[in-house]
């Protein structure tokens, strides 16, 4: 029995052409590239190649792309760039249901005295354009709203915000994390100030990640230490996981029309064949607008944890948003936004799939779940009590 | 990923002892749908030979509340009252291998179930349950009593915040009762007895997760039937405090007359059965 991993929003798997092509950079190709030989030199080759390569899955120029390690310290970077070079502008615009690399350096600014904005969403997930509109104000500074979200795979409209963001004057950074490689996405159209994008999520190693920094934007390093990336990020490059981003990224850009019809084709059997199978199930999220990939659905009056464990014991591998812990009051921060009841709120599984997904898999997935929650809902005091009340 | 025992995997996929006893000899009903773990404890009793000859659990939580509870109905048959009232969650918890420290609130859970539904059966006030009226309550978000805090760091020995909200969840809320949990983990080590102040009127005063369930309850039986026989509806999405959020549902999505329903039909009916302060709030959709 191999393992079926439909969480491919927590990480993916190393493409093999991308783990290739990484090996040389970590067995013979080893020099720094700021040597002054030969067999250091000609690494920087590599990376101004890998930097074309982000560049071009998202139609921007190679010098806005810099390299970081991974994409929490992209979002980071783009918020602390930007409050350092505004100092005067002390507001932050963001909303309720962004990644924590996000919320918890908010949380942490506003310790340090900065205001900050989370934006509400409604039941599917999403923003009010003219609340967002309304809430910026001469003194932000940057205004951060992912592209899709992680939980749900809420789409955006990231161009009409990014348009809003501009003509009030802040800058903008998107959370493009879990969006690159699966949506298009045109820096040359779209007015983004700041993109922060992370390669473990398609098909690079962890450890990478990158930021788009649009050409005249202000700019402040984050990580301070040498001359590398421009002086923009100091630290010796992570050479073979550059190469590793760079390729993954032509393969993600070549895979684009795959992932949204025929990824797209698996996820949607699986969702639409849950949710008729299993009553009592509901989708969480915005019905159209929302990644190909990803679908985040709540089943009632049971708990997320036993229902991963008992398909683990499938080797099937899938995410909650309910984490049972001790301090867990709140399911998830983003199904607690979207107001979706508690009663569905701590059972809500999230599949994720991705290029490498086949349809037995999803099949298999069909047959393995719904005795799995009717075993757990036998289990539950509150399903009978419930289940005829409703019925 | 937890790391459970085998014990635990085994009662987890397993569990001894699921469904439901009629009319049972002894009964209790502890945790909430809210807090994301809740467990119902049926006992057949022997009164010849006050025995317990039967016990049976459900429980909507995690893998390891499900193996609390499992292994606590084999933990109980064939004991007597005098024998089961001396079992700990310390008990639950070896007999399972161990618990991770931030699961050991499940096998707190059982205890409760057990000393709540003993003590029914014996007639008695619960001792010490975490949602009784003895003592003040610390955390406000569990519902947590000074006493019930006190009592749990004494049997376990605990001596850090972290341990407290591990073992009673107490605290693992907003965060606001920290230093007063702090305070009852001294007092407990210094020898000191907390002091267990009782409300002046002699009021039954709800503790949140009573509040919760009991708003829950009303909006389910008295509220939500009238507005789906107008073919509109309404979820429970969030209380805070004395503010009730509620999400419309139906009909009800836009209509002109929502906002006099949510005032005179949904507040005053929560005013009247639960507490007079509730106010009720829509979350827009």
């Amino acid at each position: 029995m191999s393992v079926i991993y439909l969480d491919n929003n927590a990480t993916t798997k190393v493409d093999p052409k991308v783990l290739e092509a990484i090996l040389p950079f970590l067995q013979e190709d080893y020099g720094n590239p700021s040597g002054m030989y030969t067999f250091a030199g000609k690494i920087m080759h590599y990376i101004d190649t890998a930097r074309q390569q982000v560049a071009s899955l998202l139609n921007a120029d190679p010098d806005e792309i810099l390299f970081t390690s991974c994409g929490t310290e992209s979002d980071n970077t783009a918020l602390m760039a930007a409050l350092e070079s505004y100092p005067e502008k002390r507001h932050i615009v963001t909303t309720r249901v962004e990644h924590s690399a996000i919320l918890n350096m908010c949380k942490h600014l506003a310790r340090k005295g900065y205001s900050i904005t989370y934006l509400p969403v409604d039941r599917e997930g999403m923003i009010d354009l003219d609340e967002l509109n309304a809430s910026i104000t001469p003194s932000t500074a940057i205004v951060s709203i992912m592209y899709a979200n992680n939980e749900t795979g809420v789409v955006y409209p990231i161009d009409e915000i990014a348009r809003i963001v501009k003509a009030k004057g802040a800058l903008f950074h998107t959370d493009a994390v879990q969006a690159v490689g699966k949506l298009p996405i045109d820096l040359r159209k779209t007015p983004i100030d700041l993109l922060s994008m992370s390669g473990h999520k398609i098909h690079a190693p962890k450890g990478i990640g990158a930021l788009y920094v649009r050409k005249g934007t202000r700019f402040q390093p984050y990580v301070i230490g040498g001359h590398q990336e421009e002086g923009r990020r100091g630290g010796t490059e992570n050479v073979a996981s550059i190469v590793g981003l760079g390729l993954a990224c032509e393969i993600a850009g070549s895979h684009m029309e795959y992932e949204n019809t025929e990824v797209k084709r698996l996820r949607d059997k699986l969702e639409k064949t849950l949710l008729e199978k299993i009553p009592s199930s509901l989708l969480n999220g915005h019905k159209d607008s929302r990644l190909p990939n990803t679908t985040n659905i709540s089943f009632e009056f049971i708990e997320g944890e036993a229902i991963l464990l008992l398909l683990d014991e499938h080797k099937v591998c899938a995410s909650s948003g309910s984490a049972c812990t001790s301090g867990a009051i709140e399911p998830s921060h983003v199904l607690r936004a979207m107001g979706v009841p508690f009663t569905a709120a701590h059972g809500s599984i999230r599949f994720s799939l991705s290029r490498y997904t086949t349809e037995d898999e999803i099949d298999r997935v069909i047959e393995l779940l719904p005795p799995i929650i009717e075993r757990l809902r036998q289990m539950s005091p509150f399903w009978h009590k419930q289940a005829s009340q409703t019925s | 990923m937890w790391d459970y025992t085998k014990k635990v995997y085994d009662h987890f996929l397993h569990p001894r002892n699921v469904g439901e006893i009629e009319n049972p000899d002894a009964y209790a009903e502890v945790g909430n749908m809210a807090c994301g773990d809740a467990l119902t404890l049926m006992l057949r009793i022997d009164k010849a030979t006050q025995t317990i000859t039967e016990a049976k659990f459900k429980t909507f939580g995690c893998a390891s509340a499900i193996a609390s509870s499992s292994v606590l109905t084999e933990l109980l048959v064939g004991k007597t009252i005098e024998e089961a009232r001396k079992i700990t969650n310390q008990d639950i918890a070896e007999r399972l291998g161990g618990l991770p420290k931030e699961k050991m609130h499940c096998s707190v859970m059982g205890q409760e179930a057990l000393e709540k539904a003993l003590a029914e059966y014996l007639g008695e006030e619960p001792p010490e349950e975490h949602t009784d009226h003895e003592g003040v309550i610390v955390c406000k978000c569990f519902g947590v009593t000074d006493a019930h805090i006190a009592k749990v760091v004494r049997e376990n020995n605990l001596h850090t915040l972290g341990d407290v909200i591990n073992y009673c969840k107490a605290g693992g809320g907003c965060g606001q009762c920290h230093p007063d949990i702090e305070d009852i983990i001294r007092q407990v080590h210094g020898g000191s007895v907390v002091e267990q102040a009782k409300p002046a009127d002699g009021k039954k005063i709800l503790t949140n997760i009573e509040k919760i369930t009991l708003i829950q309850k009303t909006i389910e039986q008295e509220i939500r039937p009238q507005m789906e026989a107008d073919g509109g509806g309404i979820d429970l999405i969030d209380v805070v405090g004395n503010k009730v959020l509620v999400g419309l549902r139906g009909t009800c999505v836009g209509c002109r007359t929502a906002q006099f329903t949510l005032k005179h039909a949904v507040e005053a009916k929560l005013r009247e059965l639960v507490d007079e302060d509730i106010f009720v709030e829509e979350v827009k959709q």
